[in-house]
């Protein structure tokens, strides 16, 4: 997809409800006009990236690489692979929704 | 203090006077802790009347800690930096016990089994944290109106908005409910607060401070910065914060400056930088005309004012807009109904679980930055959205580093506007996502950033400028930030 395909782009009902399955919400039907209205609201308005040429430009994912601060590829930076204590189990198991004290417990995971 | 602590004169009481009461035996860090309780008592809630800014107090472990310095005080042992001073912590930072709620429905019950490094250090060094703050849902807004548990109100204006997303954080600070509290930012919400409200706002550089156990909205940009009545009291904070954490890879080794030290060195010599994209139409007169005397005080303490230029600057909020809602829609998958929080109990299947849980967890700001997030990862998308969002990450991050290598910090206004109304924007989110036009760039580009009261506005609603520093040149910025408060109180001391 090009950059003047994006530029012109709205986003249809039908797209809403594509991008809300694959991030796991659930829409009422009167929450999706209003999803529909904003997000090509704001779609349109971050179309002005597109005003700039970046052919070349490197991607930053965080400051660290521009500063020469995040950690080596090879890994030497990295900290020892050494087993360490974590936070107590009947800890994380207090606060879960359902658990049989081991595991997390949850509804049918197979849908037949 | 002059007269003794009671309950009335908790009024701009900083770090060093509540320390040095507690450390001469004028008060007790108990009834230190009392006499804010009351006052949180009297003025913060409830919801809809008063401020809001308390969501949960931890009365129980603040006594414990309160009890642990008055001991020390009594055994005559050298006392930590914080030694009973009174702290509160927005609701997206673990504390051990305490609620967590990210000002979310999704995770309304749940109490971490961990403390966040940057409360873990604060206790340390003394500190009593009173309780958790409230802020815009999961830290995305930019008035606190986003907050499953009502909004704040504006302690200088209770018509109005506090800002966000940090809004309990800068409130309860403005409000004299805690001596200093934790907010965290990511494109704005420790700064914009703090201008909103009137107080001392720190964004420290990117790495500085260990994000672990804040609950992650962004993790690129997500940091954790101080709210305080003054710049020392930031600069004693951040000296307390500051470090590198083996629980945060991206928290970085350099050694930690004395911030506090160097507070009150001459500032003659020192080039400001002065951007022209934030000077443009859309700024509030009245907050031009504060930020321009606050330069003209800088230039007659003797620096070196530049003309300068960040081209890429009207390109921050589209870029801030597709990366953190891209970070945020990864982030809060995590939000499931499976290992804590919040699980839809009408569902029989895992799928629907998820779904209905996030449906009834969400509100709709929270649901329409996944979407977007969503939308701007998805197949087919993600060169035209997330990596040209990146690119031009790259190039907001340049401009910054052209502007430094001719001067040593920036100087502009924090928000393009006085604290607005309460609904005044909830319904276009694009206009309420132009409140944060000066604050995302530094966040993006990582850099060190503070918001210091300049002035009012003829209505008595307070200014704040902005201070960008060097990455890691936190010293720097809180000396030239020391040194507007300082020509601040001489304007009010002459007015008078």
């Amino acid at each position: 997809m090009n950059e003047a395909d994006v530029q012109a782009r709205t986003v249809t009902r039908d797209e809403v409800r594509r991008v809300a399955e694959l991030a796991h919400l659930q829409l009422t039907p009167d929450e999706e006009p209003a999803i529909e209205r904003d997000l090509n609201a704001i779609l349109a308005y971050i179309a002005q990236m597109n005003e700039l040429d970046t052919a070349g430009v490197p991607a930053m994912a965080q400051v660290g690489e521009m500063l020469a601060l995040a950690p080596e590829e090879s890994g030497e930076d990295l900290r020892q692979d050494a087993v360490r204590a974590s936070i107590d189990r009947a800890a994380v198991m207090a606060v879960a929704p359902e658990t049989d004290g081991r595991f997390f417990k949850v509804p049918k995971v197979i849908e037949r | 203090m002059e007269t003794g602590l009671d309950g009335t004169n908790l009024e701009g009481l900083t770090i060093a006077e509540a320390r040095s009461a507690v450390a001469d035996g004028r008060i007790s860090a108990t009834a230190l802790v009392e006499q804010h309780y009351e006052r949180i008592t009297a003025v913060d809630g409830p919801s809809g009347q008063g401020i809001n800014s308390y969501l949960a107090l931890s009365r129980e472990r603040a006594l414990a800690q309160a009890a642990r310095i008055d001991s020390m005080v009594a055994a005559g042992e050298t006392l930590p930096p914080l030694a009973g001073v009174p702290v509160a912590i927005k609701d997206v930072l673990a504390m051990q016990g305490a609620p967590a709620t990210a000002g979310s429905k999704i995770l309304a019950g749940y109490r971490p089994p961990y403390d966040a490094t940057a409360v873990r250090k604060l206790e340390a060094a003394g500190a009593v944290l009173l309780g958790k703050l409230n802020c815009d849902e999961f830290a995305m807004g930019s008035s606190n109106e986003n907050s499953a548990y009502g909004p704040v109100r504006n302690p200088r204006a209770l018509d109005r908005v506090p800002g966000g997303s940090s809004g309990g954080s800068a409130a309860a600070v403005a409000a004299d409910l805690c001596v200093a509290s934790l907010g965290t930012d990511t494109g704005g919400s420790v700064r914009q607060p703090a201008a909103f409200c009137g107080v001392v706002g720190v964004l420290p550089t990117y790495g500085r401070v260990s994000r672990y156990g804040l609950i992650a909205f962004a993790s690129s940009l997500d940091r954790v910065g101080p709210l305080t009545k003054t710049v020392e009291d930031a600069a004693i904070l951040l000296e307390v914060l500051a470090g590198e954490d083996p629980c945060d890879a991206t928290s970085s080794d350099r050694p930690v400056g004395s911030y506090l030290s160097g507070l009150n060195q001459s500032i003659a010599g020192l080039r400001v930088g002065v951007p022209a994209e934030y000077f443009g139409d859309g700024l509030d007169p009245e907050i031009r005309a504060a930020v321009e005397r606050a330069i003209e005080g800088l230039r007659a303490a003797g620096c070196a004012i530049h003309p300068v230029t960040l081209p890429h600057t009207r390109y921050a909020i589209p870029t801030y807009y597709v990366l953190a809602t891209a970070e945020a829609s990864s982030n809060l998958s995590r939000f499931d109904g499976v290992r804590f929080g919040l699980r839809a109990e009408s569902a029989t299947t895992l799928s629907s679980m998820f779904r209905e849980t996030r449906d009834e967890g969400f509100g709709p700001e929270v649901k329409r930055r996944i979407l977007l997030g969503t939308y701007a990862l998805s197949s087919g998308y993600y060169d035209a959205y997330y990596r040209k969002a990146q690119q031009v990450r790259t190039l907001l991050t340049q401009d910054f580093l052209k502007a430094f290598a001719e001067v040593d910090v920036l100087v502009g206004p924090m928000t393009p506007t006085p604290p607005f109304k309460l609904g005044e924007k909830t319904d276009d989110p694009v206009a309420m996502y132009l409140a944060d036009i000066y604050s995302v760039a530094a966040s993006l580009a990582g850099l060190p950033a503070i918001s210091v009261p300049c002035s009012e506005t003829a209505a008595g609603l307070p200014i704040g400028v902005q201070i960008m520093g060097r990455h890691f040149d936190e010293a720097t910025m809180l000396r030239v930030a020391a040194a507007v408060e300082q020509q601040r109180k001489l304007q009010q001391s002459t007015a008078q």
